[in-house]
């Protein structure tokens, strides 16, 4: 991990209230794994004094991208950054997804902007398997073409309808378990918010498949001493606190305390 | 010339004035990939107590205008934890470490203080006698003179390590808690330790933390610091080391001019993990720039 002063390259909406920010950052960028994130000191916004997690969605020798979605102060002012300007970025940070094991088929799961660290996973993968998007609309899915280019099928559910097949991403995972999951060893790689990341690690429990979740706690530090991203996992007949920062974010999902997940 | 920035805050030396505060630096081994250790004043490690604990439930900690809210409860490894897990890896740098220590009772204030007092590598000892975040005990001991004095004096009959009490900022005389860990033997005294704050949820009409109410740190703190720090500076002849606030050299310029020995650094380590080594060398260069050939000329100089 380092600090690096990143130079933005290209900054703009994608689709609805999505963005995709490109940036410069050699020296972050060459030692990114799949699943890791930095940590974004976003310009111009003073009173707000602690930095913003974003997935890295993509890394591609000197540059580096986020995908995000405007959900409060801090991602609102991020908008304004433009081409030339400059933020200070940690990174990269965290343990991400391991590569997939010998002899399965790597099946990603995604909730909205989830795919972003997803994307890496997708990119090095030697096998190409199949990736599920779950949105509430239309305006909830993105980069199905980036991830179709890859060589991956993707599958894609939204609550109302609007694309692909209606109802959650879990209900496409299941059918496609009772199709061809029999065919498969398969290994899921499963980023999202937490109700989705809990009904995947309890397929993957129930039917005894290797899972690994990415969670998204609040964050403070991101380097592991302020204590603020904690969650519950599973030490012997007990449980401790690991940090998704530093032991995270992703995890094997046997080892989370899902019915403790905030 | 460069400035001499050394300084002796009660037995402990340091090479520049600039220490991490507890709790915000870890146990050091979280900033090592990107801080060099060596170059800091001290490192001031996050509270220890007798036994493990693990602190709060979440949510811990929420940001607010210029701070950040906390309630993290101090988890920690207890005493040996600590000193297997950490001082290894500690005592590879040529940086006084210090330890904060807290306890749920004087006994255990002292009998923490006590088994410290036999590890190789500790250069001192900070007490967190309010910590405004643990049900039992710690607050009470920082805003009750009378606890404050028993607990003081227990450690102090415990340890021969230097001893800073770490003041709590909610007193409405802050030279009387000053003098009395004086008159009790301590070595220096810090402050301020986080404001006690709260913060609510107006959707689901609930404090925001699962502790209710939290300690607030950052710059938004920083000229409530700045004044106690100036009254208890004056109250007493031990050093004070000074923190609240502090996000660059500039601040911690202030905090030394009102009469601060050393500063720490707290929640700007969580934004600029290297905030501490900027701000030692930022004070450097300012003095260098006044022609003021060594720290101790500019701490207290406030001209009031």
């Amino acid at each position: 991990m380092q600090l690096e002063q990143a130079t933005v390259i290209a900054h703009a909406p994608i689709q609805g209230s999505y963005n995709l920010l490109q940036m410069r950052a050699p020296g972050v960028a060459a030692r990114v794994q799949p699943g890791q994130f930095i940590h974004v000191k976003v310009p111009y916004l003073e009173e707000c004094i602690l930095r913003r997690p974003f997935s890295i969605f993509r890394a591609d020798g000197e540059s580096l991208s986020i995908l995000y979605k405007d959900v409060g102060k801090g991602t609102r002012t991020l908008q304004y950054l433009e081409p030339g300007e400059s933020l200070s970025i940690l990174g990269p940070l965290g343990h991400g997804f391991p590569e997939v094991s010998a002899g399965h088929f790597p099946v990603l799961i995604a909730g909205g902007y989830g795919m972003a660290a997803l994307y890496l996973v997708a990119q090095r993968s030697p096998v190409k398997g199949v990736a599920f998007f779950g949105g509430r609309s239309a305006q909830d899915i993105l980069c199905v073409p980036e991830f179709e280019a890859l060589g991956w099928k993707v599958l894609v559910t939204t609550e109302d309808g609007s694309l692909g097949q209606r109802g959650l991403v879990t209900d496409a995972l299941d059918a496609w378990w009772a199709r061809e999951g029999s065919a498969h060893s398969p290994e899921l790689f499963v980023c999202g918010p937490g109700g989705m990341l809990k009904a995947a690690a309890r397929r993957a429990e129930e039917r005894n498949c290797p899972a690994w979740t990415s969670v998204d706690n609040n964050m403070g530090c991101g380097v592991g001493a302020c204590l603020t991203c904690v969650l519950k996992v599973k030490d012997g007949e007990s449980w401790t606190w690991a940090r998704a920062c530093r032991e995270g974010p992703v995890f094997n999902s046997r080892d989370i305390l899902w019915e403790e997940l905030a | 010339m460069k400035p001499d920035l050394s300084t002796n805050i009660g037995g402990i030396r340091m090479k520049n004035p600039v220490m991490t505060a507890s709790g915000t630096f870890g146990y050091g081994p979280e900033y090592a990939d990107l801080v060099d250790i060596n170059q800091l004043g001290a490192i001031v490690v996050k509270g220890i107590c007798l036994h493990p604990t693990k602190g709060n439930e979440l949510p811990r900690t929420t940001e607010v205008a210029s701070g950040l809210l906390n309630a993290i409860g101090l988890p920690g490894p207890g005493v040996d934890g600590f000193v297997r897990e950490y001082m290894p890896f500690l005592r590879t740098y040529d940086t006084p470490v210090v330890v904060n220590i807290w306890g749920k009772t004087i006994e255990e204030y002292a009998e923490v203080a006590a088994r410290f007092d036999s590890v190789p590598g500790i250069a001192g000892l900070e007490v967190n006698v309010s910590c405004p975040n643990i049900k039992e005990g710690s607050a009470v001991f920082g805003t009750d003179i009378k606890m404050f004095e028993r607990v003081v004096k227990a450690i102090r009959s415990a340890t021969r390590l230097p001893l800073i009490p770490k003041l709590a900022p909610n007193v409405s005389d802050i030279a009387e808690y000053a003098r009395c860990a004086e008159a009790c033997g301590a070595d220096a005294i810090s402050l301020i330790n986080s404001f006690p704050s709260l913060a609510v949820n107006l959707d689901t009409r609930r404090p925001i933390l699962a502790n209710k109410t939290g300690g607030l740190s950052g710059p938004a703190i920083k000229p409530i610091a700045l004044r106690l720090v100036w009254l208890a500076a004056q109250a007493v002849e031990i050093p004070v080391v000074a923190m609240g606030g502090i996000s660059c050299a500039r601040d911690a310029l202030e905090f030394l001019l009102v009469g601060a020995s050393a500063v720490a650094v707290g929640t700007a380590s969580f934004v600029y993990p290297d905030t501490a080594l900027r701000v030692a060398a930022g004070i450097g260069d300012f003095l260098e720039k006044e022609g003021i050939a060594s720290l101790s000329d500019w701490v207290g100089s406030i001209k009031a």
